[in-house]
């Protein structure tokens, strides 16, 4: 071989910079300030056009039954209308194909009274009985339709006493049902669907009631909605009566990053998906795109502590780590504008948050006087020790968000500096479940979306998975009972408890909203948040 | 030749038996099982029933003992039956038929790419007089081995399609939705192809056969394209297989900067949530391509140097 290896390099070495730089003047190009706050207003809207969406990945599946990411409930959301709807601003349920309900005072029998003359695409109509057969099935989906299954927990049946009523009963109270009947994860499906198998709805797809019908789709790469003609029995909520303004929209799985970004700023796509902060200086830089957040309701990003493990099983150890952490610095560093730290283990869009902010404060002093007073001494490594044992925790995470190594570094340094030895594990996607059940790890990375606060009951009962290892206490009544109580006011005052004592306690500690942040053309409008912070296209028009 | 041919076909058999097994051991070693990834797939850290996950995990047959699941499945692949696919309840086969077509579509452009530009790059460097052009030609396949394909994609998007748009950023639709990513991917096989073969160009400019064709007269372009390329083809010939491979490689991040839809996203995908059967399935079709491809080298081979059989039935002789 006659190649000069070093003449190679050089000229490589040449070439990148060429390219970088080239590279660089284009990310650079145009100029503007972008970010705005959702893209209503001038002008009237109008009705036809394509919608693009990007996204950054594909769940395998096409049933919103059985999918539970973001991604593909943008899509999927659409296909399907629910019994009700929730307020985004005010966590209140509306009417959607249910006029009205009533819930019994046990909170265990819940009567939805229907709409009359809905359809679902396939001409077949949206009923009691197609109530009742949707709520049999989502049962029987098991572990496939976690979602679906745990809101479902506890289902006796449904009884159909007219064509237009369903009555939905449960062994145990379960106040959170009337806002899992909000959820795509019961969104009503026709017949047709129902009776097929899980894997052929997941391959073929369902037939739904909504503004929008399953055009088409291909595994990894695209799924194709057209606008449902006729459709007449939108949410309560919606600005439009009425058949939505879009005839089409085309979500397209776009995996990388960068492409996403550079494919919104140049007018490839209309909209893109998990928007990260190191996306939104390219995004501004096109001068046409709006930033628009939500915080995701539900548990928020937290360390989850493993409560039976020795050394979290003192309270003293949990409440330092819980002020030794400076959310501030962590949200400004690593999450999209419009991020805020945790003022709650709940997120402040969840119904019945309450702000205990000022537990969460970053107090570096009571961190170390409290672990002073503990008996952990620090050793000459500054981390610290007490009867030989170092107060050495490790932490287990999932590739499943960009934000979550940066943050638990971040995480690592905050708590070193009072003592505090954290080892990041990251673990892979598909052994969430096994760690969770088998109870082998100090403390683990995440959160779950749910805009009800029977998420704290169904997260830290001790009488439920009990993931946290939590120990039996003045917490379990206190859950129990709010999934029991239909009064906002006394479900207020009982949600508010269980945070404080959540909190208090530091059985797990929370750090930041997650909060879905997507890029939008400003050709396009009304492209709104639900109050699970995904996505509703109804009202959504191009210009 | 009847013998050759058989031999060669055994080995190819022993090698697809080999690449299935080692990616079973390798899933099977993985932590975490598929049925877990698929119950917890979502964003969200949902806890699920562990006795409802146990009872997926009965359907699907992963209680079994490790051998039985790979008696099983092997049993059924040597029928051409992969399963279904544990995400998508697809059979394997189907989602392999799938995304092939679009595979073999960028995979075909880029070998054309790369065989052209790689010769014509391997010709131009090993024909020019100068000595420092011809030094930057040659130094330029090992900087085309070198880039990251992920990176050479990432720039082209940036140039062409976000820049100048010209050409789609992703898909696939269409011819100008092909050419970024088959460019992409021919960069590091053309550059393999230019490499090998500039070599034994250089090395077939010394036979004395170029020397007699040079002093019979012929010119240099007659005794470079005529004389030399011929023979130099056949060395390039034998690395076909590598580059089948490198094709199939670098499918799997062409695919996915550029969102393509293809057996490189589909094993992405599949290697996410440990979707064994998928997992299996590409692997066994990977292999299976390249022992064809080596296969075929193998065969053609000999019809350009006979030598090759006989050297190998003598070899056999002295063996048995």
């Amino acid at each position: 071989m006659r190649s000069l290896p070093r003449s190679g390099r050089a000229l490589g070495s040449l070439v990148l910079t060429i390219v970088a730089a080239l590279a660089l003047t284009a990310c650079g190009s145009g100029d503007g300030d972008t970010t705005g706050n959702g893209g209503t207003g001038d002008g009237t809207p109008r009705s036809g056009g394509t919608l693009t969406f990007a996204v950054g990945s594909y769940a395998g599946c096409v049933d919103p039954h059985q999918v539970a990411s973001n991604d593909t409930i943008y899509a999927l959301r659409q296909i399907v209308d629910s019994l009700t709807d929730q307020d985004p601003s005010t966590g209140k349920i509306v009417p959607w194909l249910a006029e009205r309900w009533e819930v019994s005072a046990d909170a265990r029998t819940f009567t939805f009274h229907l709409r009359p003359g809905v359809t679902f695409s396939d001409g077949s109509p949206v009923n009691a009985r197609a109530v009742r057969e949707n709520f049999d099935a989502a049962r029987k989906l098991g572990a496939k339709a976690s979602l679906a299954t745990g809101y479902l927990s506890g289902y006796v049946g449904t009884e159909t006493p007219d064509d237009l009523t369903a009555v939905v009963s449960f062994e145990q109270p379960n106040a959170q049902f009337l806002q899992a009947t909000s959820t795509f994860s019961l969104g009503l499906v026709a017949g047709s669907s129902v009776r097929k198998t899980p894997d052929q709805r997941c391959t073929d797809g369902v037939v739904g009631s909504g503004p929008f019908a399953l055009d088409g789709y291909v595994a990894n790469q695209s799924i194709t909605l057209v606008k449902r003609k006729g459709y007449n029995w939108g949410s309560s909520l919606w600005r439009k009566s009425g058949e939505a303004y879009l005839d089409k929209v085309l979500f397209t799985v776009v995996p990388e990053a960068g492409v996403r970004t550079g494919s919104l700023v140049s007018g490839q796509v209309d909209a893109i998906g998990s928007v990260s902060l190191a996306d939104e200086a390219a995004l501004k830089g096109g001068g046409a795109v709006n930033l628009q957040t939500r915080a995701n309701p539900g548990v928020v990003f937290n360390l989850g502590l493993n409560n039976s493990k020795p050394l979290l099983r003192d309270v003293a150890v949990r409440q330092a780590i819980q002020v030794a952490l400076d959310r501030r610095q962590i949200v400004d560093t690593v999450y999209p504008t419009g991020s805020k730290p945790a003022t709650s283990i709940l997120a402040h869009t969840t119904p019945y948050h309450s702000d205990v902010s000022g537990q969460l404060t970053f107090d570096a002093a009571k961190a170390k006087s409290l672990l002073d007073a503990a008996g952990w001494q620090v050793g000459g490594d500054g981390v610290r020790t007490r009867n030989g044992t170092r107060l050495s925790l490790s932490v287990g995470w999932f590739a499943n968000a960009a934000t979550n190594q940066p943050t638990l570094e971040l995480i690592q340094q905050q708590l070193k500096a009072v003592g505090v030895e954290i080892t990041l594990k990251e673990l892979q996607i598909a052994q969430i479940t096994q760690v969770q059940q088998s109870g082998d790890f100090d403390a683990l990375w995440g959160n779950i979306t749910r805009a009800d606060p029977d998420i704290l009951r169904s997260t830290y009962s001790t009488t439920l998975a009990n993931t946290y290892r939590l120990a039996a206490g003045a917490l379990d009544p206190v859950l129990t009972e709010q999934a029991a109580t239909v009064d906002p006011a006394k479900r207020q005052a009982l949600v508010n408890q269980a945070q404080d004592l959540i909190v208090r306690n530091a059985h797990v500690i929370p750090v930041v909203e997650l909060t879905t942040a997507l890029g939008v053309s400003k050709k396009v409008h009304d492209l709104d948040f639900e109050a699970s912070s995904r996505i509703q296209l109804h009202d959504t028009w191009k210009s | 030749m009847r013998r050759y041919v058989i031999r060669r076909l055994a080995q190819a058999v022993v090698v697809l038996w080999a690449a299935y097994t080692l990616s079973f051991l390798v899933l099977d070693f993985l932590p975490g099982d598929p049925v877990s990834a698929m119950a917890g797939g979502g964003l969200d850290q949902v806890s699920v029933d562990p006795a409802q996950l146990e009872a997926l995990k009965r359907e699907y047959g992963f209680d079994k003992p490790v051998l039985v699941q790979y008696a099983d499945y092997l049993g059924r692949a040597v029928q051409g039956d992969f399963g279904n696919s544990v995400a998508t309840g697809q059979p394997v086969t189907s989602v392999i038929g799938d995304a092939l077509p679009q595979t073999l579509v960028l995979t075909g452009a880029a070998l054309v790419l790369a065989v052209v530009f790689g010769t014509g790059l391997a010709l131009a460097a090993t024909y020019t007089a100068g000595r420092a052009l011809r030094q930057l030609l040659l130094s330029l396949p090992s900087l085309g081995v070198s880039l990251p394909t992920f990176w050479v994609g990432l720039m082209l998007v940036q140039l062409f399609s976000f820049r100048f748009r010209l050409l789609p950023a992703f898909g696939n639709d269409g011819l100008a939705s092909l050419i970024l990513p088959a460019v992409t991917l021919a960069v590091p096989t053309g550059a393999l192809l230019a490499q090998v073969l500039a070599k034994s160009l250089f090395t077939a400019l010394d036979e004395p056969y170029v020397q007699t064709a040079r002093a019979k007269g012929a010119g240099r372009a007659r005794v470079h394209l005529r004389h030399a390329l011929r023979n130099a083809a056949l060395p390039a010939l034998t690395i076909v297989g590598l580059l089948v491979g490198n094709l199939l490689a670098g499918s799997v991040v062409v695919e996915t900067v550029f969102s393509r839809n293809g057996i490189g996203r589909a094993t992405v995908s599949a290697v996410t949530v440990q979707d064994i059967p998928v997992v299996q399935g590409v692997v066994v079709f990977g292999a299976l391509v390249f022992v064809l491809a080596n296969l075929a080298v193998d065969l053609v081979y000999p019809l350009f140097d006979p030598r090759i059989v006989v050297a190998s039935a003598t070899r056999r002789r002295s063996f048995v």
